[in-house]
């Protein structure tokens, strides 16, 4: 069975049409290779983002930071604002996490179901925080810290985040310093 | 020699097309004031501006959109750091205002010791992205220097300044309330902007528990009514990208718009003022030379009087450009005063805590102003200190922040995320800096820009009397925050460098004596009696208060007077 044949099983399994396509037929052989080491993110890629961001905000009575593209976010965010150093922490990041999963579920990160994600992801959140403990300032930052913190950024930045998970006003015309509060309002985006 | 008029070649008929009544240069915060009132008094006023045009609203491209519209929500690009590695560490520079914000690799200037400078080269220059913060200095400060003395005394009082104050807030539209406090008059108020309820709490406890002292309402350009057809605020706390309800203060809203509307005005963007041209027969400025920043053409401007306004160090540069065999070491700088005393704010220092018993309490809007505590120290017998002169005040507010911790992962992370977090109550503190004769500014004729111009080398530091000052900062914002009942209370320094406040001032000092000082108590040099300069340059100290409303005042009080010298023939 050649590539293009493995990507029409694979899209014929799933009843759809495969998201990173080129990907599959770009010649790597490892499907653990899919992710990506440079900054020339592919479709795969920001899914697999997509998937992590969804872990760490999921969908509840308002959307998660999949619908928000907070993988695409993360993507641009990695390109233009990161310096080199974290640029690479992210990259090798993406490939640890996938590796960490194998490890754990001997399956790709994008094979497991959202609960054995979620399991993942705690386990890498508690270790950055641990990290983050000791950390001195010139150390180099966690790749699941860098990670959760552009979900956050990305999300709450979002139209979806700051709209319907949170409240914004583009244009309040007012100020009300004393504004009454009750537990379950909603904050403000900005 | 450059700078003669003797040595120029005057095309008559280019004389009198670019011949005016006045030039104005420089089209921020004070400039704008200049040409202004120059046009309103009947004067064919010259406004040469070394950018590009801004246009009011028009050109603020960009402030309506949402932060999901901004290609990173309005994070800073790498690319943005290493164009403007300086511009990019202030408060400000976002990723919708950085266009106005200067290429620091197109702008270079060296700094002997660190000194941030931050710029705007465009119509408008920094009023477009300004604090906003507006407030009169009192008589304490401008009798300060004369009774310590620090630097060399003002040949103005608090009384000269007064009226101007009050002529310059009603067009300016300031808003505050009258708090009657000897240390920051009152002034001609829009309506105040409101405290929120925790900092309502805070002054209370202050006023309370520390003799009386004062946490006021901060006092800003902001137009919380309407100013002719500016405004009103809508509280989008936006006013750096520029405010497309025109509702604060800059040259592009209010004053160059006044300025237009004479009929009088000609503006001129993309004109780098080279040097001011000398008459030594007249003993007068004939005019300016400037070079046009695209087509590096250079062409002479003449007029009756010119008002320099380039900012402290644009107005140094040019005054100690502009040599002749009168003027060797510059325009009117036969003290030697130009380019020194240089002085800054020092800030950057303060404390927060948090808040409790306000969880029931929210806020809707986002206020563009803050609170302010007046100077407080060396202002009475009982509040006299040892170990500094002078005085601090702080600005700060109270905040109720967004999420709960951030921990975890999931829907546990997502809805701690979405609630609004805990109150905090944060004070940071502007001192002054006195006036240092070894604080300077001078030209680098060895390292020249793109125009053929030399750069500046900024020679700058705090002293002793700042450091020393800067521990009771510190200190005495613990001790507002605990006596306001604050909890987890956390002090801060930075440590700024300076020129980082954006106060910079100082190096062409008002004096009464031009052995020690540049311009006299009208802003006139007192070497030649047809510029003036109005800008930061011309203060003899700092005081702690934000200077722009300062600036304005002595900008309206000099073209006055320079007009009705000019009527009465002695210009």
């Amino acid at each position: 069975m050649n590539r293009r044949e493995a990507v029409s099983r694979v899209a014929l399994l799933l009843g759809t049409a495969v998201i990173g396509a080129e990907f599959f037929l770009s010649g790597c052989k490892a499907s653990d290779d899919k992710i990506t080491t440079t900054l020339d993110f592919k479709p795969s890629d920001v899914a697999y983002l997509d998937e992590i961001a969804e872990t760490i905000i999921p969908t509840t009575n308002t959307p998660g930071a999949k619908a928000a593209g907070v993988g695409t976010f993360m993507t641009v965010m990695v390109k233009d604002c990161y310096d080199e150093k974290n640029q690479k922490i992210f990259l090798e990041g993406m490939s640890k996490l996938d590796e960490a999963c194998h490890k754990a579920h001997d399956k790709s990160f994008m094979s497991v179901t959202p609960e054995q994600r979620k399991a993942l992801l705690i386990t890498l959140d508690t270790e950055q925080k641990e990290y983050n403990k000791n950390k001195k300032k010139e150390d180099p930052s966690h790749y699941f810290s860098l990670m959760k913190q552009l979900t956050l950024l990305g999300y709450f930045t979002s139209k979806i985040g700051a709209t319907e998970a949170l409240r914004y006003e583009a244009v309040p015309g007012r100020y009300d310093g004393c504004m009454p509060y009750k537990k379950g309002d909603r904050a403000w985006a900005t | 020699m450059p700078g003669d008029s003797s040595n120029v070649n005057i095309n008559n008929k280019a004389a009198a097309q670019n011949t005016y009544d006045a030039i104005v240069v420089g089209s921020g915060i004070s400039g704008g004031w200049a040409a202004k009132e120059l046009c309103e008094k009947g004067l064919k006023t010259i406004l040469l501006e070394r950018g590009r045009d801004v246009r009011h609203i028009t050109d603020y491209t960009d402030t309506n959109k949402d932060p999901w519209e901004l290609p990173h929500h309005n994070n800073l690009t790498q690319e943005d750091r290493e164009k403007s590695p300086i511009q990019s560490k202030c408060y400000a520079f976002n990723e919708v205002s950085k266009k106005f914000f200067v290429d620091d690799n197109e702008h270079p200037y060296n700094q002997t010791k660190p000194f941030y400078w931050i710029r705007g080269y465009h119509v408008g220059g920094r009023s477009l992205m300004w604090g906003r913060q507006s407030y009169r200095w009192s008589e304490i400060d401008f009798s300060e220097n004369a009774k310590d003395g620090h630097g060399v005394d003002w040949p103005i009082r608090y009384k000269d300044l007064e009226p101007w104050y009050s002529y310059v807030e009603k067009f300016a539209g300031i808003n505050g309330n009258k708090d009657g406090l000897i240390q920051l008059p009152d002034g001609e108020f829009l309506p105040a902007m409101e405290m929120n309820c925790v900092e309502k709490h805070v002054a209370a406890r202050l006023k309370e528990k520390l003799n009386g002292r004062a946490m006021i309402m901060g006092r800003s350009a902001n137009h919380t009514a309407k100013v002719g057809d500016r405004g009103p605020c809508q509280y989008r706390n936006r006013c750096h990208e520029g405010c497309p309800f025109g509702g604060y203060f800059s040259s592009n809203s209010a004053t160059l718009p006044a300025a237009v509307k004479t009929g009088n005005l000609t503006l001129r963007p993309y004109s780098i003022v080279l040097e001011v041209i000398y008459d030594k027969d007249t003993k007068k400025a004939k005019g300016v030379r400037i070079m046009d920043a695209e087509t590096m053409k250079t062409e002479e401007y003449y007029a009756k009087i010119v008002f320099i306004n380039a900012s402290t160090l644009g107005t140094a540069s040019i005054l100690l450009n502009s040599t002749s065999d009168a003027f060797p070491q510059g325009l009117g700088n036969s003290s030697g005063q130009v380019g020194h005393n240089l002085m800054d704010h020092h800030y950057g220092v303060g404390a927060n805590g948090e808040m409790e018993g306000f969880d029931d309490k929210y806020f809707f809007g986002r206020r563009p102003n803050g609170i302010y505590v007046p100077r407080f120290r060396n202002i009475s017998h009982d509040s006299m200190r040892k170990d500094y002169v002078r005085g601090f005040g702080y600005q700060g507010g109270a905040n109720r922040g967004r999420g709960r911790s951030g921990d975890g992962i999931g829907v546990e992370l997502k809805e701690s995320m979405v609630e609004p977090g805990v109150w905090t109550m944060g004070m940071g503190s502007w001192g002054e800096h006195l006036p240092y004769y070894e604080n300077k500014v001078t030209l680098n004729k060895d390292k020249k820009d793109k125009w053929g111009l030399p750069t500046l080398d900024i020679d700058c530091e705090f002293k002793e009397n700042e450091m020393k000052m800067r521990e009771d900062m510190k200190n005495s914002a613990i001790e507002m925050l605990e006596v306001a009942g604050a909890k987890n209370i956390k002090s801060f320094d930075n440590a700024p460098p300076p020129g980082f406040c954006i106060h910079e001032m100082g190096t062409a000092r008002m004096g009464k004596d031009p052995k020690t000082s540049v311009l006299n108590k009208w802003n006139q040099m007192h070497e030649v009696q047809n510029v003036f300069i109005t800008d930061g340059s011309a203060m003899a100290s700092s005081a702690c208060q934000n200077p722009s409303l300062t600036y304005m005042a002595l900008t309206a009080r000099a073209a006055d007077f320079a007009v009705s010298e000019l009527k009465k023939g002695n210009l």
